[in-house]
């Protein structure tokens, strides 16, 4: 492939024309494929073609001059509290478990099982505005509170349930001492060490 | 030979155009899966890396910023940085110390910054912003003063423990800061979900 045509088909030629010594054209080119190998592996490797993605989040707004009041507007009805526990382990109950009298019953569920009790939330919120229950501009409300315990991916996770149930309006709110003890005792009720 | 030659300076030339290095990292984090697939956007972001064992490492991408910040730093904290020193930082990747340590290390070799970095206790933060053993929230202020419009993204392990990133919420929200990124892995969509179904009825119509 790297010669030149050298065989001079052109120009005098005879017996008084003396042929110059032919001379090798030929490089070796095996070295420089080599390298562009080379190159090219290092290039493989070293380049990030994929974007890094990312998940946009808003977190709630905290107005230090919000009174009690404003901030317990939540209907009980709508809202579904969700505890992130150690191992990924979810603890749901419907409510904002805010009635000292009645504690909030607690279910015990991993990320497949919280799919589903959010689904049947959304539809059931759908229903009672439907009968009239509930005005048109109530929706779902999800209280994520992440538990001590519980791990970054667990919170991305339960994040990432909202917009795979397309759930609007969500917020991640600190836990209770009181939720951690339900959670305790939950445990406990359930034989989890 | 000569059309295999050809592919292969090809490839070479694709792949040194499509090129972007990867941002040197301090420490090796793997993120949560989702569905989001937002692009994290190319500039003017504040890296906030938590690994799992929630130490936090600070980092922003561009240089003249680094310099401005390193000044602004060295004033709030009366660090008595030498000029050398701030050099050095403009072309460190990260930080992963407190404040009390920094002097020292910028001052030492790059090799040895980066066998200090493995080593390194985190950033201290606190949930509560005027903490005073909060570094976290210096250097967040410290570098929204010099850049308004960065954005922060916060690029945690899936282990990390939710209270070490819970310190960087609150520090943010304690700046009145309730909108960043948090980088993730694309996953795709699970079939039969809300989402789901939305995706393709969307599909449907185009």
């Amino acid at each position: 492939m790297a010669e030149m045509d050298t065989s001079s088909s052109g120009g005098k030629q005879g017996p008084g024309v003396k042929k110059g010594k032919k001379l090798s054209t030929r490089i070796d080119l095996t070295p420089m494929v080599d390298l562009g190998f080379l190159l090219i592996t290092f290039f493989m490797y070293t380049t990030t073609l994929a974007q890094p993605k990312t998940m946009e989040i808003n977190m709630p707004y905290k107005d230090p001059k919000l009174t009690v009041e404003e901030k317990n507007k939540l209907k009980a009805s709508v809202a579904l509290t969700v505890l992130l526990s150690k191992n990924s382990r979810i603890y749901y109950y419907e409510g904002i478990g805010d009635d000292p009298n009645k504690p909030p019953e607690l279910k015990s569920t991993n990320r497949k099982g919280i799919r589903e009790a959010i689904i049947n939330k959304i539809k059931m919120v759908r229903d009672m505005k439907a009968t009239g229950a509930l005005g048109v501009k109530d929706e779902t409300t999800v209280l994520i509170k992440p538990d001590t315990t519980s791990t970054y991916g667990d919170m991305v996770n339960m994040l990432d349930e909202m917009t795979i149930d397309e759930v609007k309006v969500y917020a991640i709110v600190d836990i209770t001492d009181i939720e951690q003890g339900f959670i305790r005792e939950t445990e406990v009720a359930n034989g989890v060490k | 030979m000569t059309a295999m030659c050809d592919v292969a300076f090809l490839l070479l030339t694709f792949f040194m155009l499509a090129t972007k290095f990867k941002p040197p990292e301090p420490v090796v984090v793997s993120t949560p899966k989702s569905i989001s697939d937002i692009p994290l956007p190319n500039k003017d972001i504040m890296l906030l890396t938590v690994d799992t064992k929630g130490r936090i490492f600070f980092a922003i991408d561009n240089k003249n910023m680094r310099q401005q910040l390193i000044e602004s730093i060295d004033y709030k904290k009366q660090l008595k940085l030498t000029k050398e020193e701030k050099a050095a930082f403009t072309v460190d990747a990260s930080e992963g110390i407190p404040f009390s340590m920094l002097k020292a290390y910028l001052a030492s070799t790059p090799e040895s910054q980066m066998a200090q970095e493995v080593n390194a206790p985190g950033i201290p933060a606190d949930t509560a912003v005027l903490a005073p053993n909060n570094d976290l929230a210096i250097w967040i202020l410290a570098a929204r003063e010099t850049n308004p419009g960065l954005r922060i993204c916060i690029k945690a392990d899936g282990k990390a423990s939710y209270p070490s990133v819970q310190k960087i919420i609150k520090t943010l929200e304690g700046y009145k800061i309730f909108k960043f990124n948090l980088i993730t892995d694309l996953e795709p969509v699970p079939a039969g979900t809300p989402a789901y179904q939305t995706m393709h009825s969307n599909d449907a119509k185009q």
